[in-house]
């Protein structure tokens, strides 16, 4: 019975998205006030019938119902309860399911909570979104229906990709959800204003906070899904240039440039037609990504079923709404006026310049990754990754921070060389500082390296420098964001130049009882022993480890099998210390009785995700600061008011 | 204690069923310049039967056998680039996350700067001339 529940709300809430799309445009085209009065609360509606369709197909994991040929085919009864939970979204429909849910609650807090949007432009907004819903609801209801039935229901199901099984599974691709299709808000209110041909700074200060939003999920997303693959895969890398990491990537860059050019919207009246386009092409990203890991047109742990006429569909569904969106774009951008003009060394100029380094970063990527897969389909194989990513992008990520670390110094409008330049030396003698430094205690270590730790220390103290001389507890919170942004991509940057530059290797073969040495430690295998979990049997390492003269302590490193289905991971034991994290993995036991060890001294690792918890955390911030600024705008005018 | 021996019978087969790793799969070079010089290249090298991981991190057979080759070829004196050729030759373009840059590539690596030509107009654009 639940799973038909759950189909029933499916198709109720995409007949409501009908209903959302006829009420907007009868509401639009006739001015009927009456018609436009039910939008919000029918978004509020379709929000929520969708919600209880993706309850209840949690519900069918939940309970193990076999029946359901979703439930049999991902899920198996002794697995733990929260991977039953979380299996819900570890498959091909049920993680569609979950992006439509995003969907659709987006689109029900938009009816909630938005109140700045001039009422037009929120009508226009809410039957975009209703749109994109019910072109999602078609692929789930007509290709990828979660709640089919199985007959005969077979005894027990195949069980859940093992790599899968992580908590990370109950974290990772929901925030990663949220953010990726939080944007469509952005899409939603681009699509809108341009209907409605009302683009300024109101629309931009109504946009900010759904961006800020989605971006702070998206961060989290990323950096959550960043350190889940550093210590599931066991070789203890944490960004591979994988084509669907770069599936989540180039969303977020486009985010990025898009919430800087809110603000120049918002406060300056500037980049008008841009900040639009932003708006287009971060959904765009969105369900580009969507494409890639969901059409089968790749192989990897995020790619669950493969199958030709789900790509079609999804394809299909890429080119009308991406189509039509940049079509409506052609067609207005005409009667948007392009705003002000900015003076080139101004806060606006840099703010430009971000926008043109992360935008030329989002088209590297984005040709990056579908280099080999339209090679491939005109018969060439070949691969494009890490190196390729490396050369390209690095240097460009690179003059991206250099430029971050000079923007929050300039004056709006108009500023002067010297007085830059004055008000940047202490960055710069920080970087010079700390290059030299690392070139003097660590060596050579290779040009980006050696200019990522360089270009952190300038943005970490270039970050912190709009704080300096100003009454800490009265700056605004949203400057405090920034700072905290800012210097999260300092600390995150300096994580990443420093683990790549003086990480230590250690591979070894070892008898029970044999010292190995990595960097300053001293690690013993004590023995290995058998445990058993609730689906999977391991051997478990006993490794005391040992740094000068401290006490020892153990770490455990696994090796898991799982019988549904047959697989075996590597569960690494991490120990997370001062100055990073000591890696290690359990391999195979050799012929000759020795067992394979793999050791890593990884320093300022932790850094790299420290960094990321930061760039969202200013994001948040800066959300705050934006509504209690309004909050308390409104305030005084009620005051003022009464009063009068 | 049936747990243990459940468990027991449980690991025996998957380790039983295991074939010996290549020397060198999973031992560093004893020289640490080759060793390193080895790494960076097996980082650049695509494990050819994994879902897009390079040999420097799968736990593959395969991947295991090429680091193995790696090494080998490193420790016998060969430069790095002159592996990546070898193993060019032998498995195609396919086999290296840095693709050669030539007939089919060229576009490729043009595009970040032609990308950067065109944000550079765009960006003019917004600036009042002094």
């Amino acid at each position: 019975m639940t799973a038909e529940f759950g189909l029933a709300a499916l198709w109720f809430a995409a007949t409501l998205a009908v209903l959302q799309i006829a009420l907007s445009g009868l509401a639009l085209r006739r001015g009927r006030d009456d018609v436009a009065a039910a939008m919000r609360p029918v978004a509020i509606v379709q929000g929520a019938l969708v919600a209880l369709a993706m309850a209840a197909l949690i519900a069918c994991f939940l309970a193990s119902d076999m029946s359901v040929a979703l439930v049999a085919a991902n899920s198996h009864s002794a697995k733990p309860w929260l991977y039953k939970f979380a299996g819900a979204w570890g498959n091909h429909e049920g993680s569609m399911l979950l992006w439509v849910t995003i969907l659709g609650l987006a689109g029900a807090a938009v009816a909630q909570f938005e109140r700045r949007l001039p009422e037009r432009t929120l009508i226009a907004t809410l039957g975009a979104q209703a749109a994109i819903a019910l072109g999602f609801y078609a692929f789930l209801l007509f290709a990828s229906n979660p709640f089919a039935r199985a007959d005969p229901a077979p005894a027990d199901g195949a069980g859940l990709n093992p790599l899968l099984q992580d908590p990370g599974l109950a974290f990772h691709p929901p925030t990663l959800y949220a953010g990726y299709v939080g944007l469509s808000v952005a899409f939603s209110f681009a699509v809108g204003a341009l209907l409605t041909r009302d683009v300024g700074p109101v629309f931009a200060r109504a946009m900010r906070p759904w961006v800020l939003g989605a971006w702070v999920f998206l961060t989290l997303g990323i950096t959550a899904g960043s350190y889940w693959a550093y210590y599931e895969l066991g070789w203890g890398g944490w960004w591979f240039w994988d084509p669907t990491e770069n599936a989540s990537l180039m969303p977020w860059l486009a985010a990025t440039a898009l919430l800087h050019s809110v603000s120049v919207l918002a406060t300056r009246d500037g980049l008008r037609a841009w900040t639009i386009m932003l708006a287009v092409v971060a959904f765009s990203m969105s369900m580009i990504g969507t494409f890639l890991v969901r059409s089968g047109i790749l192989t990897s742990v995020h790619a669950f079923a493969v199958d030709p006429t789900r790509g079609s569909f999804i394809l299909a569904l890429l080119v009308i709404y991406i189509g039509g969106a940049l079509a409506l774009f052609g067609a207005r951008v005409g009667t948007v006026r392009q705003g002000n003009l900015f003076d080139p060394l101004s806060r606006e100029g840099a703010l430009v310049v971000n926008n043109l380094l992360l935008s030329v970063i989002l088209g590297v990527v984005l040709i990056g990754t579908f280099y080999p897969i339209v090679a491939g389909a005109m018969g060439v194989q070949l691969s494009v990754g890490a190196p390729f990513f490396d050369k390209t992008v690095g240097p460009l990520a690179l003059l991206l921070v250099a430029v971050m670390a000079a923007g929050p110094l300039m004056r709006w409008r108009r500023d002067e060389v010297g007085a830059v330049i004055e008000r940047l030396q202490w960055p710069i003698a920080a970087a010079l500082f700390a290059s030299v430094g690392v070139f003097v205690l660590g060596g050579w270590i290779g040009v980006l390296p050696t200019a990522g730790i360089g270009l952190a220390a300038g943005l970490a103290v270039a970050s912190v420098a709009p704080l300096a001389k100003r009454n800490l507890r009265r700056a605004p919170l949203t400057l405090w964001g920034m700072v905290v942004a800012h210097l999260g991509v300092a600390v995150s940057l300096a994580g990443m130049a420093a683990s790549s530059a003086f990480t230590t290797e250690r591979l070894a073969a070892v008898y029970v009882g044999d010292p190995v040495r990595v960097a300053g430690f001293t690690v013993t295998l004590d023995g290995v022993r058998p445990v058993i979990g609730d689906n999977w049997t391991a051997l478990e390492a006993r490794l005391s480890v040992r740094e000068g003269e401290d006490a020892p302590f153990v770490l455990r490193p696994q090796v898991r099998y799982f019988t549904t289905p047959v697989t075996t991971t590597n569960e690494s034991a991490i120990a997370t210390l001062a100055g990073g994290q000591l890696y290690t993995v359990l391999g195979a036991l050799g012929d000759d009785g020795r067992w394979q060890l793999r050791l890593w001294w990884k320093p300022f690792v932790t850094l790299i995700w420290l960094g990321g918890a930061m760039i969202a955390a200013g994001g948040a911030l800066s959300i705050v600061g934006h509504q209690r600024r309004g909050w308390m705008k409104r305030r005084r005018r009620a005051e003022m008011e009464w009063y009068a | 204690m049936r747990k243990f021996v459940l468990a027991l019978a449980l690991i025996a087969a998957p380790v039983m069923a295991q074939r010996p790793p290549a020397a060198l799969a999973y031992t560093q070079l004893p020289d640490p310049a080759q060793e390193a010089e080895a790494r960076a290249l097996m980082a650049t090298l695509r494990c050819l039967v994994c879902q897009g991981q390079s040999i420097a991190d799968s736990d593959a057979d395969m991947a295991g056998d090429m680091r193995a080759l790696v090494r080998q070829r490193i420790a016998g004196g060969e430069r790095p680039d002159e592996v990546r050729q070898w193993l060019i030759a032998r498995y195609g373009d396919y086999v290296t996350f840095d693709p050669p840059v030539g007939g089919t590539t060229w576009p490729l690596w043009v595009a970040p700067i032609v990308l950067l030509g065109l944000g550079m107009l765009v960006a003019r654009a917004s600036f009042r001339r002094r």
